[in-house]
């Protein structure tokens, strides 16, 4: 089975993300693979080691973005590929959906595109369907369990997660899939992982590598607000009875949008 | 001529999600500046009368575009649809509620109608004629305004509850355009639905409901005679407790958690003491039982954005610590509180 | 001079500290305080890899340099003492012995199922009534033909009921006159041989999650073949085995100076008095401080020995010196850890009390610090100097490491 996965480099879950001259700043903190992107490679790697073939780790980013190929080649991905291109600056999910797709067809012919169900940065979740709409090919989001692939039959059965339970799908291949946690824990790198993937060659592939003229991003950003910090003052609910105070409760989580 | 604000109305298998009567009630907020109705688009088979509530729920009109193949959500063919009657209809705005489905399906148009998709919008405003919707990014730590300047329709999907549910109104009426759509042949079959699986894991919890040692406290409790060692009936006092406990964490979708002095006491086990939480989610809400709160290391709380402390100690520590508080049994204002929150999550 | 570690250490490190804190970080407490080494310890270390870090691929290991089996052994004491102590033994004491000294047979025999994790190794020098003075032992190992017959008893052995191999010290020269020194063997013990006994032992002050035993030999018969080194070399041995084992040690000591910081800083942030963070009283600041320069020097001090052994430059020195100040300096971190816990660092809710309880083994066993002293002050004053042994351990080489083959190995002086 050829099947390529999709990651990106963002920072780290812990980090203090701040805005700084209008800009999001992590300060020092290290940039990792999105952790939902793990999911999805550790997927991939289960899927080649049950059926065979090859799975190719791909990103759209910058020149730090190479240090998540690594990292997913160090978990088992054969090859890997970086996405680079001034046109890809400032990138939407139009953008950065089209740069993939275009990708995704240079190295067809493929069984499977296999992403995190979103990124921890920008957080839209929606890249992996639009990169299936491009290629014509079934999108298969959400995905908590792979149930079968039938290589020959060209067809893979899943679970998805929906807010009203899990809804089974079969779809034919080639596909889109992206995956939520419950898909299995991601392995860590192997000893020997790591050290290929330290000595791997990475290509770059611009827009004209793929073919592509890259449409320009539709939506911009022309604001970044930090919360403001919220101080513990507690606010003492009190009501006459029980069943008065919960209702009160709510009203005030809802109204702080905790809920 | 066809209002400008189209708001597509979420369901599963023909019952509507309670979010997309939010996003009606968002839809309505920017109306006005556009001096335009809402019109409610609905999409499946045998939906008539979604239509109808969407219009008691705020809609001026209705579409409503029927085929036996759209009876399950198949993400492909319902953009079909949707993109279809968004290039006749041309609406400067399309508003959906953010759902597991209409991610995609908000995605797909996108990408058919060359537009920006802007999902989880909390805030919406109108600058110019364009739709600036406000999104969380980096896990809510930073909020980022969204806009798509030139680009029609513009996609923006609102987050659950983060607008109000409108009353429904059952004596409003509107046009109801109804049409039945021959979709293409899909590559997906659903082939059935089926409950999720257990509980949350408590690693990567967003909501965290928890019990301290408090849970255990309620001298009206009759333990059942054969338990007489004394120890045995404050466990058993506490397992009810816990069980008020587990009914909130269910409707709100929560993970049980329990401080290191309801494990000591061995009213729980171990492995819900709440710990480091996990690499992706920290909890957005942790609602602490019967917690005194003089043990501040408990490690899920201190990464909670909000604390709601529940205890019959007015002086506990844990309000210092509390966002919200209320003093008073938690046997009480547990079942209370899940009643409340029942209600407002329809569920 | 690059104070730098590669990228390829860097993936490393990153790796052994997620699985230190997803996988036993979340059990560590429980264990510590039922007095047990948690069952999947050892086969996830195994699994891993880890068990087999710094030997070379063609005997079962994974490769990499003496520098990264220090870097892994920071970040396992991290988590908890009993990790390294897995390291110590099995790596350091143990398998890096049959490196240095061992005969192709004997690799093939007992390094490449230890490295593999196949086999647990462990070492056994100390006895009931022998610890700094090594040539005093009792144990003895009396040649008869072609064999030897072992008899003794070893105790405060990490491991010794779960290892498969012990590296065995005995005397073989029964006579009165002679050095004593000179009179001690070494031997690759197989567990599983008839006469041997073993048992754990409780009640430790630290590194309760771990396995410490006794092991006694009843007439054990084994064979020549099994011999480690020459007969009478068996001192010289056994300290040079103290190297290799000293360096995960200071690099374990290390990460528990680092584990005291990071808990430090992260509960003087959060705790407030009179009005304000913790942080900002300076009496605090200056635990804090000096928290940092002690983990900052004992780094570079266990991070130039790995280099040394690396280069294959004698380090014994070096290592003693790096081992001595990590403990020690361990220990009073823990400690003052502790005192800007306040009375929660009194309780095992945070993990403050049981890097004290570890750090303090640290500072008697591989060397107690006042050992180290002696030697220090015998190094500076001319007093003590290094021979040149017959077997040293082997440069690190790439090629080598990394080449799957049958090729014999080391540098033999002799």
């Amino acid at each position: 089975m050829n099947i390529v996965v999709c990651v990106k480099q963002t920072p780290d879950t812990a980090a203090t993300v701040t805005v700084e001259n209008g800009k999001v700043t992590w300060g020092d903190a290290p940039l990792v693979l999105n952790p939902w992107d793990e999911f999805a490679v550790e997927q991939s790697l289960r899927i080649k080691e049950a059926h065979g073939g090859k799975v190719t780790v791909i990103s759209l980013g910058l020149e730090g973005a190479r240090e998540a190929l690594k990292q997913a080649l160090a978990m088992g991905c054969d090859e890997a590929i970086l996405l680079q291109d001034p046109s890809f600056a400032a990138a939407d999910t139009l953008v950065a959906s089209a740069a993939l797709a275009a990708a995704l067809r240079k190295l067809d012919p493929l069984d499977l595109a296999l992403f995190g169900r979103t990124s921890v940065d920008s957080d839209t979740g929606v890249t992996a369907a639009q990169v299936a709409r491009r290629l014509g090919w079934p999108s298969l989001t959400l995905v908590a369990a792979v149930v079968a692939v039938d290589p020959q039959g060209r067809t893979i059965e899943v679970e998805r997660m929906l807010e009203e339970g899990r809804q089974q799908v079969r779809a034919q291949l080639p596909a889109v899939v992206s995956v939520v946690k419950e898909i299995g824990e991601p392995r860590y790198p192997s000893f020997m992982g790591i050290r290929k993937a330290s000595k791997a060659e990475i290509p770059t592939w611009s827009a004209a590598d793929m073919g592509l003229q890259a449409p320009s991003p539709a939506v911009t950003w022309p604001a970044l607000i930090a919360p403001p910090r919220v101080n513990t003052h507690c606010e003492m609910i009190s009501a006459d009875s029980p069943g008065e105070a919960a209702a009160q409760l709510v009203q005030r989580l809802m109204e702080e949008k905790v809920l | 001529m066809a209002d400008r604000i189209f708001v597509y109305i979420d369901h599963h298998l023909g019952e509507a999600v309670v979010a997309s009567w939010e996003a009606l009630y968002a839809a309505s907020t920017i109306a006005a500046s556009m001096s335009s109705g809402v019109t409610a688009l609905v999409v499946g088979d045998g939906v008539r009368s979604l239509a109808e509530e969407a219009i008691a729920h705020g809609a001026s009109a209705a579409v409503v575009r029927e085929s036996p193949s759209l009876k399950d959500f198949r993400p492909e063919l319902y953009a079909d649809v949707v993109s279809g009657v968004l290039k006749e209809s041309r609406p400067e705005v399309l508003v959906l509620p953010t759902t597991g489905r209409t991610r995609e399906l908000g995605a797909m148009v996108a990408v058919d109608l060359d537009t920006g998709v802007t999902p989880d919008a909390i805030a919406l405003e109108v600058e110019e004629s364009a739709v600036v919707a406000t999104r969380p990014i980096y896990a809510g730590k930073l909020l980022t305004k969204e806009v798509s300047r030139t680009r029609r329709p513009q996609i923006v999907m609102v987050r659950s509850r983060a607008f109000p549910r409108p009353t429904p109104d059952t004596a409003r009426k509107g046009p109801v355009d109804v049409a039945a759509v021959t979709p293409g042949a899909s590559a997906t079959e659903v082939l059935g639905y089926r409950a999720s699986d257990g509980g949350v894991s408590l690693t990567d919890a967003s909501v965290i409901v928890s019990g301290g040692r408090g849970v255990s406290n309620n001298g009206r409790l009759t333990p059942p005679p054969e338990i007489t060692d004394e120890k045995q009936q404050e466990i058993w006092r506490a397992h009810q407790g816990f069980e008020l406990i587990r009914q909130m964490a269910s409707v709100l979708g929560a993970a049980v958690g329990a401080s290191r002095a309801a494990v000591d006491a061995g009213y729980i086990p171990y492995s819900n003491q709440v710990g480091q939480t996990g690499k992706v989610v920290a909890p957005d809400l942790y609602i602490a039982c019967g917690i005194s709160g003089a043990i501040q290391h408990l490690a899920g709380m201190r990464t909670s954005k909000t604390i709601v402390a529940i205890n019959k100690d007015p002086e506990a520590p844990i309000f210092k610590l509390a966002r919200f508080g209320i003093v008073g049994d938690l046997y009480e204002i547990v079942p209370a509180l899940t009643e409340a929150f029942r209600t407002q999550l329809g569920k | 001079m690059e104070f730098r570690i590669s990228d390829e250490q860097e993936m490393v490190v990153r790796m052994v500290r997620d699985f230190g804190q997803k996988e036993v970080l979340p059990i560590i407490r429980e264990w510590d305080r039922r007095q047990e080494m948690a069952p999947q310890i050892l086969p996830r270390m195994a699994e891993l890899g880890i068990l087999g870090i710094c030997v070379p691929e063609r005997y079962g290991g994974q490769g990499f340099d003496y520098l990264t089996l220090g870097l892994v052994c920071e970040e396992l004491e991290a988590v908890d003492s009993t990790l390294r102590v897995v390291m110590s033994v099995h790596m350091g004491l143990n398998s890096l012995a049959l490196l240095q000294w061992g005969t192709e047979a004997q690799r093939q025999a007992f390094l490449i199922p230890q490295a593999r994790g196949e086999k647990i190794a462990g070492f056994g020098l100390t006895e009931p009534g022998v610890g700094s003075d090594v040539a005093a032992m009792a144990s003895t190992a009396r040649r008869q033909g072609e064999d030897y017959l072992l008899n003794g008893e070893k105790m405060w052995i990490s491991l010794a009921t779960k290892a498969h191999h012990i590296l065995w010290f005995a005397r073989t020269d029964l006579g009165s006159a002679g050095d004593p020194h000179d009179g001690i063997s070494a031997f690759l013990l197989e567990t599983d041989r008839p006469g041997v006994t073993r048992g754990d032992i409780h009640g430790k002050l630290g590194v309760r999650a771990g396995s410490t035993g006794w092991v006694h030999c009843q007439d054990v018969r084994l064979p020549a073949a099994n011999r480690l080194g020459e007969e009478g070399e068996g001192f010289r041995i056994a300290m040079s085995c103290l190297d290799n084992g000293r360096y995960t040690v200071a690099a374990g000591a290390t990460g528990l100076i680092r584990a005291s910081l990071d808990a430090s800083l992260r509960y003087a942030n959060e705790r407030r008095a009179f009005g304000r963070s913790i942080s900002g009283f300076q009496l605090i600041q200056q635990k804090l401080a000096v928290m940092v320069q002690s983990y900052e020097a004992a780094r570079l001090l266990y991070l130039r020995a790995g280099w040394m052994k690396n280069a294959g430059l004698r380090n014994t020195r070096e290592t003693s010196l790096a081992k001595w100040y990590a403990t020690d300096a361990s220990f009073a971190a823990a400690s003052e850890a502790i005192q800007i816990h306040g009375a929660y660092g009194y309780s095992d809710e945070y993990d403050v009390e049981r890097y004290l309880r570890n750090s303090r083994g640290a500072m008697i066993y591989e060397g107690t610090s006042e050992i180290h002293q002696l030697m220090q002050a015998g190094y500076a004053l001319g007093t003590r100097k290094d021979a040149q042994l017959r077997c040293e351990l082997p440069a690190y080489d790439p090629t080598y490491w990394r080449a799957p083959g049958s090729a014999p190995a080391g540098r033999r002086t002799t």
